[in-house]
């Protein structure tokens, strides 16, 4: 009692975003009994018939699904990697740039692109990247007599296509955290190496890189919890029939499944199966942030 | 110094030519859409407009502006981006000022933390989502936009590690001095963090303007869409039963240009809240890491 009248302001407090939380976040955690069902929604959950993990088997049986998930996995970390990697490189060389309005021009164009939706990017992409005279084309026909390239009509083209503007999109808003991390290098290392003599490069390699990568290591770890997130708008607003079969992944697969096939228990089933190694992932990564970086969220 | 050595400024003028290269592929798809929505129809659909219009012409946001079910997606935007960014800062407030307590003042607090955050690492998916809005009644209603996204667990947290950093002296006195914990909330705590809620005020505004795929997935009449996932249907989809074109209008206008106004002007109000949202998201991102 003594306790409740300590804290009754805090309960009340919560109740709020409690309320949201139960009704938009554990009651759907519920509806995954789905996936143990051959669920007509016309029966409802109470209604249909249970099947065990025959939507599980059927996940592991079918070639469609099997091939979902292969691109998923490839598509995503290849994004990952990207995403580390080229944030990395930019932040170092935008650090070597001292004019001050130059480098702040830099970043207000590189940010821009993160705001973007991709309704809008995809908008623009499918466009500018036409094999019907799309600039991109256009511009490599016109300086290398290139012939038109199928960025979004090829299966192997588009994964690339995929990847590169995830990148795009993204580096420049990654690239912040490594420039924060920059910011934050003792100057008194630098002016060590210069009276030993070494050269800018010699300071990059054994000043500047070894103190990237303790955030490196942590970007690089929380992205752990990606490896199945290939990114649904972009593959959503992006894909057509002729890359299905390269540029396909799970959650547009659920989509399609669920909502255009009305196979809702075998949809349920894929998702769970995504979420929870997603679920296991994230776990794993932030356990290892925690204690190669002493990183913690909450 | 290293500074005025011949290599090191054969580097530096390669360097900044190079990183201009890549800040301009971020910026030209969108100077290009830009150019082909001002061009005018033989010149976009003859593939002639580069980064500058061809022929300019504002015709094609004449005809966009003209077109009813556009202006209705821009008003259920808007009227989702307000509503929804108010209710996600009020209940994050509300959220993250017990959240930010430590366990001795708050015993439950750790219990609370772990309901908000298991669902950030899972979730029901997609196909019990839906049956739940279903059975919420919540399909084909403007609400569908707003409820779902109230609670932004990821905005509480930032909130809540920026409420940790306010002096406990100030909470203590006013304790002392009769007021109540909503007392202190509304009077101590939020004043002095009005910068870090126009921040997350920012960050949701443009999370909602964004949003697309629950218009898509639980709204079945066009009038109800917001801006986004009408974009999404007329320009991914190319579902043009929206727009009916007299056959003067069809000579002059194409459906490039009028693609590329419309993605124009969803893009704008990004634009415009652009130069403020630099300003404070890399303050956001130092935000979110601080640690105890």
């Amino acid at each position: 009692m003594r306790y409740l009248k300590r804290t009754w302001p805090f309960h009340l407090m919560l109740l709020p975003a409690l309320v949201f939380l139960i009704v938009f976040n554990y009651v759907p955690m519920g509806g995954i009994v789905m996936a143990f069902q051959d669920y007509k929604p016309w029966l409802h959950i109470s209604g249909s018939p249970w099947i065990g993990l025959d939507n599980f088997r059927l996940l592991f049986e079918r070639d469609d699904s099997m091939q979902v998930i292969w691109n998923t996995f490839l598509i995503a970390v290849l994004k990952i990697v990207f995403n580390l990697v080229t944030p990395f490189a930019f932040a170092i060389l935008l650090n070597e740039v001292r004019q001050r309005f130059l480098s702040r021009s830099i970043q207000t164009m590189v940010y821009l692109p993160h705001f973007l939706s991709w309704v809008i990017l995809g908008g623009i992409l499918l466009e500018f990247l036409s094999s019907d005279g799309g600039f991109v084309n256009r511009m490599l026909h016109g300086a290398f007599g290139i012939k038109p390239i199928p960025f979004l009509g090829d299966g192997d083209w588009f994964r690339f296509t995929v990847i590169v503007s995830e990148v795009w999109k993204e580096f420049g808003y990654g690239t912040i955290v490594f420039l924060a991390a920059l910011a934050g290098i003792n100057p008194s290392l630098y002016e060590a190496a210069e009276m030993d003599g070494a050269s800018r490069w010699k300071q990059t390699l054994h000043i500047t890189i070894p103190s990237l990568i303790p955030i490196a290591v942590v970007v690089g770890t929380l992205a752990l919890g990606n490896i199945l997130n290939a990114g649904f708008d972009q593959i959503f607003n992006l894909y057509n029939a002729l890359v299905m079969d390269k540029g396909d992944i799970i959650d547009t697969f659920v989509y399609r499944t669920a909502i255009s096939d009305g196979q809702f228990g075998f949809a349920t089933a894929v998702g769970l199966f995504k979420s929870v190694i997603s679920m296991v992932l994230i776990v794993i990564s932030y356990r290892l942030a925690y204690k190669w970086a002493n990183y913690r969220v909450f | 110094m290293y500074h005025k050595t011949v290599p090191y400024r054969i580097f530096n003028v390669f360097n900044v030519i190079i990183l201009l290269l890549l800040a301009l592929a971020c910026v030209i798809p969108l100077i290009h859409v830009l150019a082909v929505s001002f061009s005018a129809k033989s010149a976009a659909d003859g593939n002639l407009v580069g980064l500058w219009p061809v022929d300019f012409t504002t015709i094609a946001y004449a005809k966009t502006i003209d077109n009813p079910v556009f202006l209705s997606s821009l008003w259920v935007a808007l009227k989702r981006t307000v509503l929804g960014t108010a209710a996600i800062l009020a209940v994050a407030c509300l959220a993250a000022y017990p959240l930010s307590k430590e366990n001795a003042q708050f015993g439950g607090r750790s219990v609370y933390s772990w309901l908000f955050v298991f669902t950030m690492i899972f979730n029901g998916g997609l196909v019990p989502f839906y049956i739940v809005i279903q059975r919420l009644h919540l399909m084909d209603s403007f609400w569908v936009l707003v409820l779902p996204g109230v609670v932004n667990v990821w905005l509480i947290i930032l909130l809540m590690n920026f409420f940790r950093g306010i002096p406990k002296e100030l909470e203590e006195a006013a304790l002392i001095d009769g007021c109540g914990h909503i007392g202190i909330l509304w009077r101590i705590y939020l004043p002095v963090s009005l910068p870090a809620l126009a921040t997350l005020g920012l960050f949701a505004m443009v999370w909602h303007w964004n949003s697309w795929f629950d218009g898509l997935l639980y709204l079945s009449d066009k009038h109800m869409y917001p801006l986004a996932t009408y974009l999404q249907t007329v320009i991914v989809s190319r579902d043009m039963s929206s727009m009916s074109f007299t056959k003067q209008e069809f000579d002059l206008l194409s459906q490039k240009t009028i693609n590329a106004a419309q993605i124009f002007i969803g893009a704008l109000p990004i634009l415009i809240v652009y130069p403020f949202l630099q300003r404070f998201f890399v303050k956001g991102l130092v935000m979110g890491s601080v640690k105890e």
